[in-house]
């Protein structure tokens, strides 16, 4: 029931805002069109400005996944995994959660198909990937629009979060369906 | 981490590889951001009436008393309070590429307070320490590929979701308010 309503409202919140604030702009006396394409024509530029961060990034996570050098430190973390009883399974998931949206995405739906959906490894994965998000790609994206160079302590914060997350969601999943 | 990867490649013999994917990174990173350009121009344009209509005034004066708390170094009724309300509300509806055009346009509010425009002030990293958590009331991008994979019951993710990422969120709060204390002692 809950489900049904929020997905509901996920759904609709786009049309009806879409609608909604056009619409009180036309009411309020603003002319919708022109204010909409000079608010447009700096999305294009801050768009553009991101483009060399998101190159840089990019190419050092893909680099890093493809050497096997994620791989290494999968190895390296595994016995402590063992030892707090965290699936190892699930590794390689947790630390590309923070690295690349579409690559975790792509590894979720392997463990899904390999593992089945509703496995508890299935439904963990699902899991640690809706309830964190991709914290490299925000953080270089949010502070590339506005040329920050030094994020100070943000890393740390961002990576605490993912860790918290992965943790939370193995116990709290076998708290639930074991 | 790029030399941690070529260092490693370099040893284990994909040399190769690490030419092959540097170029198909630097290809996605362009095609990333070229799929941000249309979201970004639709939702900062719609942004832009909110903002000459005033919603994003209203939106600031209704929420400013509870994201002030978070944001104590923001100014009363500063556009960039309507601009951290909309961006969290929308990752709350997981709107997902809507949300970073948003944030985006709250970043760009809070640069105009910020002295040295090189480094991050106290309240970016807040924001950005809630939107890397992702605090998500409907992960729907996951219910579809559970779906998709034969699921049962794909909904059922939903509760754990829940729980773990108010746990995330709240950590991250914690972690963001013990280090902004220690930083700006120094």
């Amino acid at each position: 029931m809950f489900a049904e309503l929020g997905e509901q409202l996920s759904v609709w919140a786009i049309p009806v805002l879409l609608c909604l604030i056009p619409l009180y702009g036309f009411i309020k006396g603003i002319s919708v069109y022109e204010v909409f394409v000079k608010g447009a024509e700096e999305g294009f530029y801050t768009a553009i400005r991101i483009m060399p961060f998101l190159v840089a990034m990019m190419v050092a996570i893909n680099v890093f996944r493809t050497s096997g050098a994620l791989q290494l430190i999968v190895n390296l973390i595994d016995p402590i995994m063992n030892k707090l009883f965290l699936p190892s399974e699930l590794l390689p998931l947790a630390i590309m959660r923070s690295l690349s949206g579409s690559g975790s995405l792509g590894m979720t739906t392997e463990i899904l198909n390999h593992y089945g959906p509703d496995s508890i490894l299935g439904i963990t994965a699902s899991t640690i990937l809706g309830s964190t998000d991709t914290t490299f790609y925000v953080l270089t994206v949010y502070f590339a629009s506005i040329g920050i160079r030094n994020p100070r302590y943000s890393v740390y914060v961002g990576l605490l979060g993912d860790i918290v997350g992965f943790i939370c969601s193995v116990y709290i999943c076998n708290l639930f369906f074991v | 981490m790029l030399v941690g990867g070529i260092f490693v490649a370099g040893i284990t013999g994909k040399t190769q590889l690490i030419t092959q994917c540097a170029i198909s990174g630097a290809q996605q990173a362009v095609e990333v951001s070229f799929k941000l350009i249309g979201v970004m121009c639709l939702w900062l344009g719609i942004m832009k009436i909110a903002e000459e209509a005033g919603i994003i005034r209203i939106i600031s004066r209704i929420m400013g008393p509870f994201v002030r708390f978070f944001f104590p170094d923001i100014p009363r009724s500063h556009p960039a309070m309507g601009a951290i309300v909309i961006t969290i509300s929308a990752n709350m509806l997981g709107l997902g590429n809507a949300v970073t055009p948003l944030g985006i346009k709250a970043m760009q509010e809070l640069q105009e307070l910020n002295p040295n425009k090189d480094t991050a002030t106290p309240a970016m990293c807040t924001l950005l320490a809630l939107c890397t958590a992702g605090f998500t009331l409907v992960p729907a991008t996951i219910i579809a590929i559970r779906y998709a994979a034969g699921s049962l019951n794909p909904a059922s993710i939903i509760g754990p979701t829940l729980i773990t990422s108010s746990v995330t969120t709240i950590s991250v709060l914690c972690a963001d308010f013990l280090c902004r204390t220690i930083f700006t002692r120094r």
